[in-house]
Formats: C-alpha cells, sequence, structure tokens
C-alpha cells in the first residue's frame, strides 16, 4: 500500500518533471520572440539540457542567442530570464597567475590597486598548506549588502547576479560594511583612475550595465553580465592559463572554463564543492573545489604588487 | 503616596518674596541683555572655526576625496561616522537631564533643562551634518526620499532621528513661551527685530491660568514621547553596525551599550556645560554645588553601567577569543591600538566610576576636569568602535597600498568634524545670547514648590 503510494508519486514527480521541461522549450522559444523576432526554422537539430537535466533535440533557431541590439532593452535591474549564473573555482589549479586579475582590470576599466577579483594567499590551519585563493563578489543568494541599501541601487537580479546602479547610488558604503567577504569597492576617484576613466569613456564597461567608472559610488564584480548573456565567458575565466575558473548556468547544470565542461553536479559532488564561510548564511553563488592534489606545488610570490598609493 | 502628599504640603507653599523675583529675573536675563567683549571674541572664533569647515568640505567636495580623505575600500567608514555616533550620542543628553528627570520630581532638574535640551538639538542636527559629509554623493540626497526603503536602517534612522530632532525642537520652544514674554517686557536697548522675535515666540502669552494649563499638558506628553524616541535613535544607530555580520559588531548588546555610553556622555556633558556657564554667565546662584554633588553621583552609576555593558561587549568574546573576534580584540587589548584603547577605559569609565565617590572630588572644578575627561575619552570611544575593526575583516587584507591598511584622519577630516564641535557651540552660545539658558519660570516654580531641596540643600 505504502510501496504504491511512494511509486504514484515517483510517476507524479517525472510527470511535473517532463512539464518542466517543455516550459522551458517554451521559454527558449519566448524568448527567441524577444530578441531575435522571427526567425525561420533551420531544420537543424541541435541537443540542449532540460532543466531536470534530461537531453532534448530541438532546432537550433530557438536556442538562438539573444542579439545585442534587443539586449540593450533589457532591465538591467531584472536579470536575463531564464539564467541562473554560477561560478567554480577549483584551488587545486590555481598558481597565482593573476592573469584574472589583469583580465578583470582590463574588461572593467579599471586601475591596481582596485580589484573586482583578488588572488589570496590563504592558510586555514597551523600545518595545514598554504593555497591561493582567487575571491571575487559571490553574488550571494541571500545578499546582506543589498538588503542594507537604502535607496535600492544594490540589487538581486532574477539570473543570480547583484547588480549596482551607479546612477542610483548615494554613496553611504552600508553595503561595503555589510559584505562579510570586503568584495565591493568604492570609487573615491583617485586622480590616475579618473584621468584614465575620462580617456576610455568610449569603450568603458564592454561588459556591464552600468557604469562602474562614477565617482563617489560603489562598484564591484558582477559576473559581467552583458557579456554573460551573449555567451562570452567573463575575462577572467577566459583569461586563467591554468583554466581555474569555471563559469556556468545552474539551470543548465554546466560549468565551464572555456576548454573544458563540466556538469556542475557532479563536478561538485566528486571534488567537494563548498562555498566560502557557509555559516555566515550569504548562500552564494561561488563555489569552491579543495586544493588537493594540485596541479602545482605552492610557491610564495615573489613580486609585490599595488603598492603605489 | 500619603507620606508624599503631606511632604508637598509641607513645601509647596513656602513664599518667595517679589524682590526675590526680580533679582533673579536680572541675574538669568543678564547674558542677554549684555554681550561682553569676550562673548564676541569668542563668538567670532567659532564663526572662523565653522568657515574653516566648510571651506575644507568645499575642497573636499571639489577635489578627488581619494587625495582630501584618508578613506580607503577596507576602512570606508571613518572619523565622520564616529563623529556622527558620538554626537547621535550627547543629543541623548536631553532625554537624561531634563525629561527623567522631570518625570521622576527630581526638582534639581529646573535651571538645568533648557541647557540640555538646546545642547540635544544642537547635536542631533551636527549628526546630521556628519553624515552628510561621510557621503560619497551628497547631491543625490534627496533620493533617500525619492527612492527610499524602509528594510534599510539608515532609513530608520532617519525616521527616528527627524521625528526626535522636531520633537526636541518643539520641547524646547514650549517652555520657552512665557519666558518670550518676560524677555519681551523687561529687556531694553535691543534691536526692533529681537523684541519682535520676542513678540511673535511669545505666542500672546498672558499667564492666564488656562494658557499655565495647557502649557504644562503639553510639555508633559513631549516630555513622555521624548524619552521613547532618544533611546530609539540610538539604539537604531547602533543598529547600523549590529545588523551588519563583521564579527566587531556583531552583537545582541549593541543597542544597550549604545544608549548605556549615551547616557554617561550625557552626565558628563551636563558637567562640563553647567560648569562654563555658571562662570561666564555669573549663575553661580542657580547652577550651585549641589548640583555638581548630585551629577557626580550620577556619573558613577553612569559609568558603572556603562562598564556593565563593556565586560559584556569586550570581556565575554575575549574569554573565548574565537577565531572571528580574535584579531580584533587582540588588536585592542595589546596589539597597535591597544594605549589607545586602555586610556579611553581609564579616563572614560574607570576614573568617572570611582573618583566621584570621594566627595571633595565632587567639587565644581575636580569634577568637571573629571566630566571634561569622560567627553573626550567617549568621543575617541567612537573612534574605536567604528574604525579598528574595519582593518581586521574576515578575509586578509593583502596586495594593498599602506594607506589601505591603517587609517588616519586627514587634514580635511579632522578640520571638518572641528568644525562640527565649534558649530555645536555656536548654536549653544548663540542660543543662550537671545534666550534665557536657564527657564526663569521654572526655577521660580521650583523656588515655590521644591525650595527645601533647591534652597536648602547642604
Ligand atoms: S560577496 Fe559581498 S558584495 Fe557580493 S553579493 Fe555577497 S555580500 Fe554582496
Ligand atoms: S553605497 Fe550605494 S549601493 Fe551601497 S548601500 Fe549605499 S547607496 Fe546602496
Amino acid at each position: 500500500m505504502k510501496e504504491e503510494k511512494e511509486e504514484s508519486n515517483r510517476r507524479n514527480f517525472l510527470k511535473l518533471g517532463l512539464l518542466a521541461g517543455t516550459a522551458t522549450i517554451a521559454g527558449f522559444g519566448l524568448k527567441n520572440k524577444i530578441f531575435a523576432g522571427d526567425i525561420e526554422e533551420t531544420g537543424e537539430k541541435v541537443k540542449v539540457l532540460t532543466t531536470d537535466g534530461r537531453v532534448v533535440e530541438v532546432d537550433s533557431s530557438m536556442v538562438a542567442h539573444p542579439s545585442e541590439a534587443k539586449l540593450a532593452q533589457f532591465n538591467v535591474r531584472e536579470g536575463i530570464p531564464g539564467k541562473k549564473f554560477i561560478m567554480v573555482i577549483d584551488l587545486a589549479r590555481c598558481a597565482n597567475a593573476r592573469k584574472c586579475v589583469e583580465g578583470c582590470q582590463s574588461m572593467h576599466g579599471m586601475l591596481p590597486p582596485i580589484e573586482y577579483i583578488k588572488v589570496k594567499k590563504m592558510q586555514d590551519s597551523d600545518l595545514g598548506a598554504p593555497y591561493w585563493f582567487p575571491q571575487t563578489c559571490y553574488q550571494c543568494d541571500n545578499p546582506p549588502c543589498t538588503k542594507v541599501c537604502p535607496v535600492d541601487a544594490t540589487f538581486k537580479r532574477s539570473d543570480g547576479i547583484v547588480g549596482i546602479d551607479s546612477d542610483r547610488c548615494i554613496g553611504c558604503k552600508f553595503c561595503m560594511a555589510a559584505c562579510p567577504y570586503s568584495a565591493r569597492t568604492f570609487n573615491f576617484g583617485r586622480p590616475e583612475q579618473k584621468e584614465f576613466s575620462e580617456k576610455h569613456n568610449a569603450d568603458k564597461d564592454k561588459c556591464c550595465a552600468t557604469k562602474s567608472s562614477t565617482e563617489g559610488t560603489v562598484s564591484k564584480c558582477d559576473f559581467c553580465p552583458e557579456s554573460s548573456a551573449k555567451g562570452i565567458l567573463p575575462s577572467c575565466v577566459s583569461e586563467c592559463p591554468n583554466g581555474t575558473i569555471f563559469f556556468g548556468d545552474e539551470l543548465e547544470d554546466a560549468v565551464t572554463n572555456g576548454e573544458e565542461t563540466f556538469r556542475l553536479s557532479e563536478l561538485l559532488k566528486k571534488r567537494a564543492g563548498y562555498r566560502q564561510f557557509e555559516e555566515l548564511g550569504t548562500k552564494p553563488r561561488v563555489y569552491y573545489l579543495p586544493p588537493v592534489e594540485r596541479n602545482f606545488p605552492f610557491e610564495e610570490a615573489t613580486e609585490v604588487h599595488n603598492q603605489v598609493e | 503616596m500619603s507620606e508624599k502628599i503631606i511632604n508637598e504640603e509641607k513645601t509647596t507653599y513656602e513664599t518667595f518674596t517679589q524682590e526675590e523675583y526680580m533679582v533673579m529675573k536680572g541675574d538669568l536675563l543678564r547674558p542677554v541683555q549684555h554681550i561682553g567683549k569676550w562673548g564676541k571674541i569668542w563668538i567670532g572664533f567659532l564663526i572662523a572655526v565653522c568657515l574653516a569647515g566648510v571651506y575644507a568640505y568645499y575642497i573636499q567636495e571639489t577635489k578627488s576625496k581619494y587625495v582630501t580623505v584618508s578613506l580607503r575600500d577596507y576602512t570606508m567608514w571613518g572619523v565622520y561616522i564616529s563623529n556622527f555616533v558620538f554626537f547621535v550620542a550627547l543629543s541623548l543628553i536631553g532625554v537624561l537631564m531634563s525629561a527623567v528627570l522631570k518625570l521622576t520630581h527630581f526638582e534639581w532638574y529646573r535651571p538645568l533643562s533648557r541647557i540640555a535640551e538646546v545642547i540635544a538639538v544642537a547635536a542631533i542636527m551636527l549628526a546630521g551634518v556628519s553624515i552628510v559629509a561621510a557621503m560619497g554623493r551628497p547631491d543625490r540626497l534627496h533620493y533617500l526620499l525619492l527612492h527610499g526603503r524602509i528594510q534599510s536602517p539608515i532609513v530608520w534612522d532617519i525616521i527616528v532621528i527627524l521625528t526626535y530632532v522636531t520633537t526636541s525642537i518643539i520641547l524646547l520652544f514650549i517652555p520657552m513661551i512665557p519666558s518670550m514674554s518676560t524677555c519681551k517686557n523687561h529687556l531694553t536697548g535691543k534691536p526692533k527685530w529681537q523684541m519682535k522675535m520676542y513678540d511673535i515666540l511669545s505666542f500672546g502669552w498672558e499667564g492666564t491660568p488656562a494658557q499655565w494649563k495647557s502649557l504644562k499638558k503639553s510639555v508633559k506628553i513631549l516630555t513622555v514621547l521624548v524619552i521613547p524616541l532618544g533611546v530609539s535613535i540610538h539604539t537604531v544607530t547602533a543598529w547600523l553596525f549590529a545588523t551588519t555580520l563583521r564579527s566587531e559588531w556583531d552583537s545582541t548588546n549593541f543597542g544597550a551599550y549604545f544608549v548605556s555610553g549615551a547616557f554617561l556622555l550625557g552626565v558628563a556633558g551636563m558637567i562640563v556645560a553647567i560648569s562654563v556657564i555658571r562662570k561666564t554667565y555669573k549663575l553661580e546662584n542657580y547652577l550651585t554645588p549641589m548640583h555638581f554633588d548630585k551629577l557626580g553621583r550620577a556619573l558613577v552609576m553612569m559609568s558603572f553601567i556603562y562598564i556593565y555593558f563593556n565586560i559584556n561587549e569586550y570581556l565575554v568574546p575575549a574569554y573565548k577569543m574565537s577565531g572571528l573576534h580574535a584579531n580584533h580584540l587582540i588588536n585592542l587589548f595589546v596589539g597597535e591600538e591597544a594605549l589607545f584603547y586602555w586610556s579611553v577605559v581609564l579616563f572614560g569609565m574607570v576614573i568617572p566610576a570611582t573618583l566621584p565617590l570621594i566627595p571633595a572630588v565632587r567639587k565644581p572644578l575636580p569634577l568637571t576636569i573629571i566630566a571634561f575627561g569622560v567627553v573626550i575619552a567617549a568621543w575617541f570611544k567612537r573612534y574605536l568602535i567604528v574604525i579598528p575593526g574595519l582593518a581586521h575583516p574576515y578575509l586578509p587584507i593583502q596586495d594593498v597600498p599602506a594607506s589601505w591598511k591603517h587609517y588616519t584622519p586627514s587634514l580635511i577630516e579632522m578640520t571638518i568634524v572641528a568644525a562640527t564641535f565649534a558649530a555645536m557651540l555656536l548654536i549653544v552660545t548663540i542660543f543662550s545670547r537671545f534666550f534665557p539658558i536657564i527657564s526663569v519660570w521654572e526655577v521660580a516654580e521650583g523656588k515655590l514648590e521644591g525650595k527645601d531641596e533647591i534652597i536648602n540643600y547642604k
């Protein structure tokens, strides 16, 4: 009796899953309408992954990436529908090459010492081995930073990204106090930075919805939302020579570093993925894979960085 | 209850003569009637410091803040925010030294209440100025109205502070109505506009029994109202810190800790204020050694309460020394800030808790010195609450320029802070030059009703 019930529950569940799958396809269709106008069927079939992990075949026209022009009409506060961006950082691969830092700085038009992504030397315990620890804004799912903002200038989007509206921010810096990871930086108008931003006014924010060079406001890593929407990997991911950083979509259950692609759930399971300071309850969207069986031995940094005021 | 009534009957109808009243009125109106040379120099000096602050602010806003201000990404809140907390704390002086004493029928509050209230109003205004100085985009201040969201503790703070300011100003001016008519009738040789101002502010006061009745009633309501408001402004200010996940502020004790600190500061501030006022305005007959004696006792009590909360705040986490707190606490106890920290403990808590236990110390001069120490220590205490912890976040600070690790306020910042102090003193000074700083009728009434406690105090 009981078994039967369980069986029927499972069947219901499967049915639900199927429905969800169809809904996703319908979602793709909808997105197609929004972004690409009326596109003819190409007849070419591609395999896509549904939210519940099944592979289905659809016409390639249905999965076209949204066109740039249409993307601009996006409400930056709401995010890209049908996406949930996620990042995985494999600590076993990081050799402190700092290419992510430089890539990010040139992408966002930021000069050192401002770093949206930092690489820190960490050592968890006295006898524990030191390791390199790349750190971004974690785009927390329960973000303490957006909660405290008095004017809604920093907000959580449906695609998981925590964005900043630099036209709204009043510069109270409360969000910086609230972020336990010190992920935010403030634009104090460092003269070199100001000059640089002005010079590169045209090509600033190649990747971002909101300007990050507004003096007197907060900025931070934002997972490069516009590139991400176009399927272009964030700079830190593509610049890393060691493939340390993986980026992807939680709904697709896939992450890639540009060369290798993994099933997210399997990767986290196999490599015991964790999030930094889980106990704070911030629910970061960045997972770490522990530094076991490393690709490189740990070497102290020989150079000092960012010493210039 | 019945005992109290008998007591009141004994004291209520002790009269004081018309002559006594005229002398008193003369004394209390004197600072308004005549401003001496030193009075003018003092006002000029304060205005000069304020102008220096305005100029410093102009530089800060027109030049790059990276150059003018020492704030960086880790220490993003600096001396402006700690100054803000200090002024909010100081503004609780009105609650303690006026409202609480009034409602608990301590007759000696009478000459103190207006002094306390004007300090409270000035302090809370300067708290607002400090916050604006700290903002990255002061030009967007109005966004708080346009886009304000109720879930942000900043918005709570703004709401309670605005309510408190309004209530305090009303509470300051309503009991002044009879004083205004006294000014109108008894001051001579003042410019026309000033007399006109007294006329307007006395709201047609004639001193009829009905007018007295409604005046007293409204004062009472406001007095009751101002206590929870005062406690909330400082509690919410504490929550600005306690609602974050930072270990140095992550405390359920924070609201009470801040309020108790504010009460200690309030008593100390009052002692300093009356000792200056009685000397400069020759009001020794009204602000008497009795007041110092009482305030000295209050100082001891408030210090002990504050020490109690400090033990909860520092020693309990220190006993555990969890990894989250260790960095910050060790830095305070034996590290870089140790000297600073222990001086604040000594001058801000230990001395005021112990020395005034000796009756000889509760005399005006020694007590004023102690209280002055408490006020200075209180300012630095706010600094120690806000700033050092920021340099010890959960994730280590690495690869940054030296100025990002250690915060030392810049000249511009210190000038602006100095200007906020000057502005506060200026408001109080100007006020006392236009309005009697001690309420004539309240003291007169006190002499009628509570003559025993005020006059015959041994
Ligand atoms: S890492 Fe910090 S800034 Fe980023 S979402 Fe989390 S709390 Fe906010
Ligand atoms: S600094 Fe800007 S984004 Fe941060 S809390 Fe203040 S207004 Fe919001």
